[in-house]
């Protein structure tokens, strides 16, 4: 059952730019586990939206099936959202930004979800380079049915099921691998990472993917578990720090010479990232990838912007659509009417 | 040996090699028998392979105007030495053998009552043209030169088809018209022309058109308001959105920028074509994706969705025969059942069936409307042959004063004005409720899309009376559907005997023809197309008012008489199957057959 909050509003609330509070992004109350990491992934998209000042009903929200897919219900309560079936979002949110290129598509999906059922559409949305953020809460297993092992759980991670003997797939490999524009990974416990990242996220034109390590407390935050939140506050490591600076603003941060760089998105935000690694630059893909690789090798999760390519064309831009979005077209546009059709009868003959 | 003769009633089949370009030779000779105005059928029998294999056109000429193919070969056009063993055997008795006569036939090959006519076609390329592909290309025009020579045909409508071919390649037109030549005269000099079997020109096309299923659906696509088009290809259904994709490339650009205002996606599987579909029809486009039988079967899920989450989505199946691949260049109207009640739980589809291109073009662009209207999959019914032959059919219409049916659709200003939205809210007590489109009011009307049960606020519940409350709206509104959808047609003013036949789609042209053919035989039968499903009250009261029903359709196990028993609840005993599965569009004299034979059987 759905539970309804009490729409009563406390005057100092904050504001943000459009006049609304934190509450107006909120959803229902969640019915995950107490603790599971996706309830903190909503706080996160919540708080990004919020401070984004995103009119609720400029963004839609999708996703697939499973504990993570049911999130969309959890947060932007005034956002339309679907949750479609298992591991087909990816196509879903294809055709609704085709039909509406102006909206801000938020994709919600699990480790299964994405790379087992819906590998395939993953991929190819990567390929087409969508214009949506897609946000895998990877925990490593399948929640909502109880904790089998999901192709993400790294060999020899123990779940409440035994251990995992196969290959993980690593999604942010992946999908440099696809050419994917924008690529992240975080962990739920750390906002001040993620909030950023979402925000830059929807900032960026283009397929963005947010893998983010979230931990399943009822199947897989045991000892021995590589996505359980020890381990994982253990062995993260983190790339670099974002600050999102929404367009217009000024940059005040100031940083040390040589360890941050400042790029613009898409929408005129600015990204302003502090490397901690020497050397490192997000927009080298050959050097995301040689990170990846040595960070797993030490068994370290590497977290942060991994690789960025500010300046993409989406699918849209790819086929040369019309800037009016497809389903605000009318009729006179949509009709070439009777006269068109017997010059084409007349071909016909 | 009696030759047969005949004018303008024969069957010409070509027999060729795939890939040899071969088919547009072809297309000449049925497009010059359709300018000589002349009702024809033209059928393309071809291997699911891309070059080398055997493929055959076979034209149907037919003065009364009927239009279903016809069994036996009066004249067969053989440029393929691979089949000719079965080719020679499948002419009629008293046909005609026309072949390549540069090497000698092995008299294992001659038939007795069969009139051979020898053409030394590549003897003729070797002499006249040095180009291999040119020799292979204009070895086609030899063949059509000698048959219009043979069969009495008009050189110049030739010339003027050729004329209109090359518009764009001038140069061509000459040695197009010189090849036909060559054959021409050879037929002059070696035999006595025309054959007993002949053309006349006649004025019976009036202003008919030649199209094929698909290409009509692609343009009733782009009419209808088609914004989104996903696919993946499978014949026979591939050049559907082909079509769609080349009109709109024509009719949908954007004058000033040349942007396009459509989108085609070649999705990585059905799965994806049907879920992009489902996804822009959600966001407020008007989307659509065609397929063929095994795409239907993996977008079953998706369909269920969209049913029960009341997504429109209009979906092609282009049927070929199945099961699994089956005969895949092959026709058959064997997805009925699968469409029907695609999806797993209690599940049921509008389905529609257009008989000729007009009809696809009409019919298809309708979906839309019917789709937004009723919110609910629409799926387009239509087979290999009438998809991909090019078949007779009135002209296209469009009348400039219908405006677009986008169902009940909420907008700003509505949602400004109410309490409370309810998604599911049946509010008219014809079922179908209102929805709102992304992005229409910043704060109301917003709701959660889901395949899971929910009140009528879109609120997810597992209560089981919400649920039933909700499974009964969606009877409602199917109800209300039946009368909506395109009604079944008749052929009699009112009932007029005991027995009739059921049919629909592409088997109509045979059916039609088999009432003519039962009608010489003293059997009188009344007639009803189906044109959509579920079935009406018009349906229904056909049905009751017949003793006796021949439910003609091209599937093995009569899946629509079982459509009919079960939504019905017909007693089984009064459908009587007439059932043609070999692959082949069904024909007049076996449904004739069948039905004369069952009449005995049963009296
Ligand atoms: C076609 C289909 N197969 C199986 C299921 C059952 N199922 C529901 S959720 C799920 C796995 C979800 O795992 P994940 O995406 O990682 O989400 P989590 O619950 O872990 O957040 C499965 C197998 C389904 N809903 N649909
Ligand atoms: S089962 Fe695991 S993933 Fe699902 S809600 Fe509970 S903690 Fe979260
Ligand atoms: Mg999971």
């Amino acid at each position: 059952m759905t539970y309804v909050k009490p729409s009563f509003r406390h005057p100092d609330l904050p504001k943000n730019d459009l006049g609304f509070t934190k509450k107006d992004y909120e959803g229902a109350i969640s019915t995950l586990c107490g603790g599971c990491g996706h309830d903190s992934i909503s706080g996160s998209i919540t708080q990004a939206c919020f401070e984004m000042s995103i009119a609720p009903h400029r963004l839609a929200k999708l996703s697939g099936i499973g504990c993570s897919s049911k999130t969309p219900t959890y947060f932007l309560g005034n956002s339309h959202g679907f949750n479609s079936v298992h591991g087909r979002m990816p196509s879903v949110a294809t055709g609704a930004n085709l039909a509406n290129r102006d909206l801000i598509y938020m994709g919600v999906s699990g480790d299964g979800d994405t790379a087992s059922i819906g590998m395939g559409q993953f991929v190819h949305a990567v390929r087409r380079n969508l214009n949506v953020v897609y946000i895998v809460m990877n925990n490593g297993c399948y929640g909502l049915t109880k904790g089998q092992d999901s192709a993400t759980a790294d060999v020899g991670s123990i779940s409440k099921n035994g251990m995992n003997q196969f290959q993980a797939i690593d999604l942010p490999a992946l999908a440099l691998e696809l050419g994917a524009s924008f690529v992240a990974r975080s962990f739920s416990g750390d906002k001040t990472q993620l909030i950023p990242l979402i925000k830059a996220a929807i900032s960026h034109h283009g397929f963005a993917l947010i893998d983010v390590i979230s931990p399943c407390v009822t199947f897989n935050n045991n000892t021995g578990s590589t996505k359980a939140y020890d381990y994982v506050r253990e062995h993260i490591t983190t790339a670099d720090v974002v600050d999102y600076v929404p367009p217009g603003e000024e940059i005040t941060m100031d940083y040390p010479e040589g360890t941050s760089a400042d790029l613009t998105l898409h929408d005129g935000s600015m990204l302003q990232l502090t490397k901690l690694a020497p050397n490192w630059d997000p927009r080298d893909k050959l050097a995301a990838m040689q990170r990846i690789y040595m960070s797993r090798a030490k068994q370290e999760i590497l977290t942060g912007l991994l690789y960025i390519d500010p300046n993409t064309q989406d699918l849209h831009d790819l086929i040369g659509t019309v800037a009016t979005p497809l389903n605000e077209l009318l009729e006179e546009d949509l009709c070439p009417g009777n006269a068109v059709l017997e010059e084409i009868n007349r071909g016909l003959r | 040996m009696r030759s047969v003769a005949a004018v303008n009633d024969f069957v010409v089949r070509f027999a060729n090699v795939n890939g040899t370009g071969s088919a547009s030779a072809n297309n000449m000779f049925a497009k010059a028998v359709f300018r000589m105005g002349l009702p024809f059928s033209a059928k393309n029998i071809f291997p699911s392979n891309i070059q080398g294999l055997p493929t055959w056109y076979e034209v149907r000429i037919s003065e009364k105007g009927y239009l279903g193919r016809r069994d036996g070969i009066d004249l067969m056009v053989c440029i393929n030495p691979q089949s000719l063993p079965q080719d020679v055997k499948s002419v009629s008795s008293g046909g005609y053998f026309v072949y390549d006569s540069t090497k000698i036939l092995h008299p294992e090959f001659v038939r007795e009552d069969i009139t051979y006519i020898g053409i030394p076609m590549m003897e003729i390329c070797l002499r006249e043209y040095t180009d291999p592909r040119q020799r292979q290309l204009f070895k086609n025009m030899i063949y059509v030169g000698a048959l219009s020579m043979l069969l009495d045909m008009d050189f110049e409508v030739f010339k003027g088809i050729i004329a209109d071919e090359f518009k764009k390649k001038e140069k061509l037109i000459a040695p197009n018209i010189h090849a036909m030549e060559l054959g021409r005269n050879y037929v002059a000099e070696h035999y006595e022309y025309p054959l007993p079997i002949r053309m006349e020109t006649r004025d019976l096309v009036g202003d008919s058109i030649l199209m094929d299923g698909n290409s009509a659906c692609g343009l009733g696509a782009v009419y209808g308001g088609a914004t989104v088009a996903a696919w993946y290809p499978i014949t026979p259904s591939t050049s559907l959105v082909q079509a769609f994709e080349k009109y709109a490339n024509r009719l949908r650009i954007d004058k000033e920028t040349g942007k396009k205002k459509f989108a085609v996606v070649q999705a990585e599987d059905e799965l994806a074509a049907i879920g992009v579909a489902i996804g822009a029809n959600w966001n407020g486009a008007r989307s659509f994706t065609a397929t063929s039988g095994p795409g239907v079967s993996l977008m079953n899920e998706f369909l269920g969705l969209a049913y029960f989450a009341e997504i429109p989505v209009v979906l092609t199946d282009v049927q070929r025969s199945g099961p699994s691949t089956g005969m895949p260049t092959r026709t058959q109207q064997s997805d009925i059942l699968l469409a029907a009640y695609a999806s797993h739980g209690d599940t049921k589809h509008i389905l529609l069936f257009p008989a000729n291109p007009k009809e696809c073009f009409e019919i298809q662009a309708l979906s839309f409307d019917l789709a937004d209207r009723l919110q609910t999959p629409i799926l387009v019914m239509i087979d290999l042959d009438l998809g991909m032959n090019e078949h007779l059919s009135p002209p296209l219409k469009w009348d400039d004063s219908r405006k677009y049916d986008w169902g009940k659709v909420y907008d700003a200003e509505e949602l400004e004005q109410m309490a409370q939205y309810g998604r599911y809210l049946d509010s008219d007590g014809d079922g179908i409720t209102y929805r709102t489109i992304p992005g229409t009011h910043p704060t109301k009307g917003s709701f959660f899309t889901r395949g899971t049960s929910r009140d009528e606020y879109a609120r997810y519940t597992e209560d089981g009376s919400v649920y039933v409350r909700n499974m009964n709206r969606l009877l409602k509104k199917w109800d209300t559907a039946k009368e909506i959808i395109p009604q079944p047609e008749f052929y009699q003013q009112g009932n007029q005997h005991k027995e009739g036949i059921i049919f629909f789609g592409t088997t109509t042209d045979s059916a039609l023809e088999a009432l003519d053919l039962l009608r010489e035989d003293g059997i009188e039968l009344d007639a009803m197309r189906l044109l959509s499903f579920p079935f009406s009250k018009q349906v229904e009261d056909f049905v009751q008012a017949h003793e006796r029903i021949y439910v003609i359709e091209q599937n093995r196990d009569a899946q629509m008489r079982s459509l009919l028993i079960n939504e019905l609840e017909v007693n089984p005993d009064k459908l009587i199957r007439v059932l043609n599965f070999d692959g082949m569009p069904i024909t007049a004299a076996y449904i004739q057959g069948e039905i004369k034979e069952k009449m005995v059987a049963e009296v």
